[in-house]
């Protein structure tokens, strides 16, 4: 009863939580980096140094007037950013923060769950997200958000097939779909799979950035030329959400990057006697170490790069992206049936 | 507008999209209003809509008196303000015959330089931003204010300055502020170069603005472009070299020109002359002569019957004022501006054909337009 209904839950409740706190915090973290990278403080009036500013944020969004346009599509404009909510946040279920640790006598794993084909899930799942992007902007019936929808969906295409094409070479490597399978098996070969992997490591860090729609791929919300894109037309709580899902999508994939090329919870060159005093770290300060190198490095290219434009954005994901996951993806086949 | 219908052969047809950009959007820069005609998201054709920003400043100069007119000419390119000004104060003293002390003249180039970086690094700033670059726009605004700081101490404001008299300056230059000019162009020296850094050999930079919007030099003169982007062009002209006003006749400095005439060309022309601006500070500055700040202005000012025009390069291009007197009283007769950014949006009609939603916000700022100006 114990171990299959009240950890499970009380697992979820804490992720749950803890990545909302994460992505609320993550909004502040953001200002904070890109305020000093421009030579500014951030905010600094809420609380000491502004750690309550997303305190502050959450109630001004909660109790502002919630506008539905006249002419929108009212159920789809409503379900557009719980659309884009969730997937966000079920992505979670699958992400292993640590391997199976003994607290109070009992074993519990730091992951809610281990399915045979976490990838995947990951990889759908995510998928679905962007639906919340294109029905939004359809269903603002205004014409830049519907240019914004265009934009998402073109995106969208153009990088999943590259992502989920390279993240088959991964596969490869580690031999399995599940998520801790994938971590063990870079224990396993004692690396971390960035090093054997380096272009693969590339071209998902790319289209994850390209995915959580982020700098310098930041077509569908492009304020300059969209007036915010999608949700120019949602104010309060429902743009909130939008908001909530895009931070969370950048903390699911800097956990997938971690997880997949940076070794999840495994210390730097795992499984090796020599660096063994690493393992005193606990496993999960190792994730969040990493997960959070990569959410500063969204951040930080945010704060330096220009935004591509619409073609161009679409010519690097077909003509360069997805040929590069192709051939790196034959020549791991290759180098792998060579080998073994 | 009516949409048209747009054929594709074989395929299904479609239907021309109207797109309304502006007033109200982020990036046309105040009140533009741009109607857009879209197939998808290229642009077939644009029509620039003015006027949001009119407030009959050139009606209103000929009921004031010569002297007020001088705080109309700031509201007119509100960010380069004291260029405005040195404008119509010699386009007055051009009316009189008045004859302006030398040191009154060199303070005028420094103020002139000093307002072209400062519009520069507004331009910069908001150009980068269009592109989705928002850091430049901080460091550049960052570098204004050290100018607006210098102004402030200067004449007392710090956006629409009235900083300058019929006849030479309302005052002279504080002490020591000479030294901190200088102090300024040893700082922004070296910012110059850090924007150059974020931008310059930017792969993503360059993709969006090279081969964009590019116009030939003959084209850009037939519009009747002025400043960067006519230099931008490839045509080396600048009225400083060509009809020296000011202390630009005793100053050393190059006119920077581009060679393609697209957006990538006139942000380096307007780069460089950073640069050429800081090397004419220097010089005016070390160079400042002693003497007398007023010309011999009579106490009514009343020029007698006639008409004149006389240009000044503003940082958008050349600024024209053409004033008519009656010789009877004491206010222009007639007073016509001929502002850069009204000549040079022009162009955005012919620049945005074929290109995409996000190169008309590229464009407009690679054309530098203050809306103030337009509309006057």
């Amino acid at each position: 009863m114990v171990d299959s209904v009240v950890i499970p839950l009380l697992k979820i409740v804490i992720v749950l939580n803890a990545t909302l706190v994460a992505v609320t915090y993550m909004v502040l973290l953001e200002r904070k980096v890109i305020a000093w990278a421009q030579s500014r403080l951030g905010p600094m009036r809420v609380g000491p140094y502004g750690i309550l500013q997303p305190i502050a944020d959450a109630v001004k969004l909660m109790i502002k007037e919630d506008i539905t346009p006249n002419r929108a599509d009212r159920w789809v404009f409503t379900a557009a950013p719980i659309i884009s909510m969730v997937p966000a946040l079920i992505v979670y279920a699958v992400i292993p923060f640590g391997p199976e640790i003994s607290l109070f006598g009992r074993k519990v794993s730091l992951y809610i769950t281990d399915i045979n084909v976490g990838l995947l899930y990951i990889v759908s799942v995510a998928s679905v997200g962007v639906y919340g992007i294109i029905l939004a902007g359809y269903a603002s019936n205004s014409k830049f958000p519907l240019l914004a929808s265009l934009r998402a969906s073109a995106q969208l295409i153009s990088y999943e097939v590259a992502v989920t094409l390279t993240l088959v070479s991964v596969i490869l490597m580690a031999g399995t779909l599940s998520m801790v399978g994938i971590v063990n098996a870079q224990y396993n070969q004692h690396v971390w799979f960035i090093f054997v992997q380096p272009i693969a490591f590339a071209l998902v860090l790319i289209g994850g950035l390209a995915e959580t729609n982020r700098a310098p791929f930041d077509l569908p919300e492009a304020e300059q030329e969209l007036t915010g894109g999608f949700h120019t037309e949602y104010s309060g709580m429902r743009f909130a959400l939008f908001f909530l899902a895009e931070y969370a999508n950048m903390i699911v994939v800097s956990s997938v990057v971690t997880t997949l090329f940076l070794g999840g919870w495994l210390p730097p060159f795992p499984n090796t006697p020599v660096l063994h005093a690493l393992y005193y770290v606990p496993s999960w300060i190792w994730f969040f170490l990493k997960s959070f190198a990569f959410l500063y490095f969204f951040i930080w290219v945010r704060a330096t790069l220009p935004r591509y434009r619409y073609d161009q954005l679409m010519r690097l994901g077909w003509k360069v992206l997805i040929p590069l996951a192709i051939a790196n993806l034959v020549v791991t086949g290759i180098v792998k049936v060579m080998l073994l | 507008m009516a949409t048209e219908t747009i054929h594709h052969g074989a395929m299904f047809d479609t239907n021309e999209l109207v797109l309304n950009m502006g007033p109200q959007h982020p990036s046309t820069h105040g009140v533009l209003r741009v109607v857009l005609r879209l197939d998808g998201e290229k642009v077939v054709d644009a029509d620039v809509v003015i006027g949001y920003l009119h407030r009959g400043i050139e009606k209103l100069s000929e009921n004031r008196n010569w002297t007020q007119i001088v705080l109309l000419t700031d509201r007119m390119d509100y960010v380069a303000a004291a260029t405005n000004n040195v404008g119509y104060c010699e386009t007055v003293e051009k009316l009189l015959q008045l004859e302006v002390p030398r040191r009154a003249r060199f303070v005028r180039t420094i103020l002139c330089e000093l307002q072209r970086i400062a519009s520069h690094c507004l331009w910069i700033g908001t150009h980068a931003m269009d592109i989705g670059a928002m850091t430049v726009f901080l460091y550049a605004f960052r570098e204004r204010e050290l100018i607006l700081d210098l102004f402030e101490e200067f004449c007392g404001a710090r956006l629409t300055y009235n900083s300058m008299r019929i006849g030479g300056l309302p005052l002279d230059v504080p002490p020591g502020w000479p030294k901190k000019v200088l102090e300024f162009c040893d700082i922004m020296d070296s910012k110059v170069g850090e924007y150059e850094e974020l931008l310059t050999h930017n792969r993503i930079w360059l993709e969006r603005t090279k081969g964009v919007g590019v116009i030939s030099g003959a084209d850009a003169v037939a519009i009747g472009l002025s400043g960067p982007p006519l230099r931008g062009s490839g045509i080396p002209k600048d009225v400083r070299k060509d009809e020296p006003y000011a202390a630009y006749d005793e100053m050393q400095f190059d006119v920077p020109i581009g060679t393609n005439g697209d957006t990538y060309d006139r942000y380096l022309v307007r780069l460089e002359e950073f640069r050429q601006s800081l090397r004419i500070i220097r010089q005016a500055t070390e160079g400042l002569p002693e003497g007398p700040i007023v010309g011999k202005v009579p106490r009514l000012i009343k020029p007698a019957a006639g008409e004149t025009y006389h240009a000044i390069e503003s940082p958008k291009g050349e600024l024209g004022y053409f004033i008519v007197s009656d010789g009877k009283s004491t206010n222009p007769y007639r007073f016509r501006v001929r502002p850069p950014s009204f000549c040079n949006l022009q162009a955005l009609r012919t620049l945005v054909k074929g290109h995409l939603v996000a190169d008309v916000v590229a464009l407009i700022g690679s054309l530098d337009v203050v809306l103030g100006e337009v509309d006057r």
